[in-house]
């Protein structure tokens, strides 16, 4: 066999029976432990379920602000379920989609039936340096962040050279960051519930030139989870399951300057194309697309790698408003991270749990038109680990 | 902290004279230097020395430094392309930030890079500057 190619046939199909997440801000009386196991409880009562048989928690910052390693047995322990099998999964800002997926592999694999999965971050626990240096732990100590490098400059890096080669200006951008603030109006889990201006976003202070506050997701405090199942159980669960279509992770070097092309997301590309190809579908049949806004670049380059523009047209879905709950590609449909809010580890169980919500027609006023497939899209560090997935409220295989 | 210096000392050939490699198969050049060619992926070679020439690809200014970088801010980092091919992420330094460009000629020099408080390592390596115009 081939590296790479899919035994489906050995595996069981697996759908989200369950769903909770907290709301996404500064959370001064809750720490790391009660944010994880509020999403955990309320993902187990959407489910009905009062067990499961392991517990993965995504997770980047817990050793590096709170003091706190080894989440898995703290939360398991905590959540009154000592005992199961529990650990956390770390891949920077990815550490959500990758602890999903290590779930999903334990159900299809037939190692557990019932599996929670909950991405939590605390990220209001220490000062903004420490959490600058932390989140910069994600970029290659040795040749990037020695040079004090931070995470918005080397998205800054990216998003200069990519306006030099493509001839673009800041008003390209804008239209992600409003689209955001817009969807995440009508988010009561939102971290900004207000609605911005193109005007508002042109006038923002500069960050890391040419990245401006509104190009930029804000950390927070926050936590999402799902309960899995094998598909053929879901139905004695709920009449509302999610189940996953397709689920590919990919990496790409760890440093920015280690690519060939800084400006293509070569792990978002091969990530997408696999889960396409487990899902049997191509981009054009995604309805809706929950990406990795933590910079407006970062749409962009992520829309190019996933086959939805061609490389330097990224920014033309944001100008034409082709990403808008009435587009033809609705992208960050609650807010995405830009207004949600970004509790890295926490971010791509949000996009799971929000894609769901869109599936199973609750998400409220940004509720789509009857959407059938949606795929979230996980990115760690600036590019390095990219988790990708796709998910349908179909469940007939 | 006595033990992170091992953890510095070892790239000292990295920082003070950007020793990277050539790969002997697909004839690549590598900073940094790696176990395995990323182009290739066979084992990668011999030690190749840069010449330190390059020109900026992209830049920016931090003003929000992390942990240890606090007393620089603002200061310009930049991804250079070193004339040999490969890209290097590092600050610029004796410019002021809205003077750099995309494509300015610029040069490796040895700087300070950071300082670990009272007690702790100073850490010296790479920077890069406007190539001087007689050089």
């Amino acid at each position: 066999m081939q590296g790479g190619e899919i035994i489906r046939g050995l595996m069981r199909d697996v759908s989200i029976i369950g769903i909770g997440q907290t709301p996404v801000g500064e959370h001064w009386s809750r720490s790391l432990r009660h944010l994880a196991y509020d999403a955990l409880s309320l993902a187990m009562r959407d489910a009905g379920t009062d067990r499961v048989d392991a517990l993965y928690l995504g997770n980047m910052l817990s050793g590096e602000i709170s003091g706190q390693a080894h989440l898995g047995a703290l939360v398991a322990d905590f959540a009154g379920m000592r005992g199961i099998e529990a650990v956390k999964v770390e891949a920077a800002c990815a550490s959500g989609a990758a602890a999903f997926r290590q779930g999903l592999m334990g159900v299809a694999g037939g190692y557990q039936d019932v599996v929670a999965v909950v991405g939590v971050e605390k990220m209001t626990d220490d000062v903004g340096s420490k959490v600058t240096a932390g989140l910069a732990s994600a970029a290659d100590a040795d040749y990037e962040t020695v040079h004090g490098v931070t995470f918005v400059a080397l998205n800054a890096l990216i998003m200069r050279r990519y306006m030099y080669e493509y001839g673009l200006s800041k008003e390209d951008f804008a239209n992600f960051s409003v689209n955001a603030h817009a969807n995440g109006a009508n988010n009561p889990n939102a971290m900004f519930q207000r609605a911005i201006s193109q005007d508002t976003f042109m006038k923002a202070g500069v960050v890391a030139d040419p990245i401006t506050l509104f190009d930029a997701s804000p950390m927070a405090d926050g936590a999402a989870a799902v309960i899995l199942c094998p598909t053929e159980l879901a139905r004695e669960f709920s009449d509302n399951a999610v189940r996953i279509l397709g689920s590919a992770a990919a990496t790409d070097s760890l440093a920015v300057h280690d690519r060939k092309n800084p400006l293509w997301l070569q792990a978002a590309e091969t990530s997408a194309q696999k889960a396409y190809k487990q899902a049997h579908i191509g981009p054009q049949d995604i309805d809706f697309f929950e990406l990795h806004d933590a910079f407006t670049i970062m749409a962009a380059l992520s829309l190019e790698a996933c086959g939805f523009a061609e490389p330097g047209q990224g920014t033309r879905l944001a100008v034409d408003g082709e990403i808008a709950l009435d587009g033809r590609l609705p992208i960050a449909t609650m807010g995405g991270l830009k207004a949600r809010g970004h509790p890295v580890g926490a971010t791509g169980m949000y996009q799971i749990v929000e894609a769901a919500l869109q599936l199973r027609g609750q998400a409220g006023k940004n509720q789509l038109a009857g959407p059938r497939i949606g795929m979230t899209q996980n990115i760690g560090g600036s590019g390095a680990t990219i988790v990708t997935h796709i998910l349908t409220n179909n469940l007939n295989q | 902290m006595t033990v992170e210096i091992a953890r510095h000392w070892r790239l000292n050939a990295q920082r003070y004279s950007l020793v990277g490699e050539e790969c002997p198969t697909c004839h690549d050049k590598i900073f940094p230097p790696r176990d395995v060619c990323p182009h290739c992926a066979e084992a990668a070679g011999p030690d190749f020395h840069f010449s330190g020439k390059g020109e900026v690809f992209s830049h920016t200014a931090i003003y929000n430094a992390p942990e240890g970088f606090e007393t620089q801010a603002p200061y310009t980092v930049a991804l250079v392309k070193l004339k040999e091919g490969p890209l290097i992420t590092a600050q610029l330094t004796d410019v002021q930030n809205d003077d750099v460009q995309i494509g300015m000629p610029v040069e490796m020099v040895t700087r300070k890079l950071a300082e670990q408080g009272d007690e702790g390592l100073i850490l010296y390596g790479y920077k890069f500057r406007p190539q001087l115009a007689a050089a």
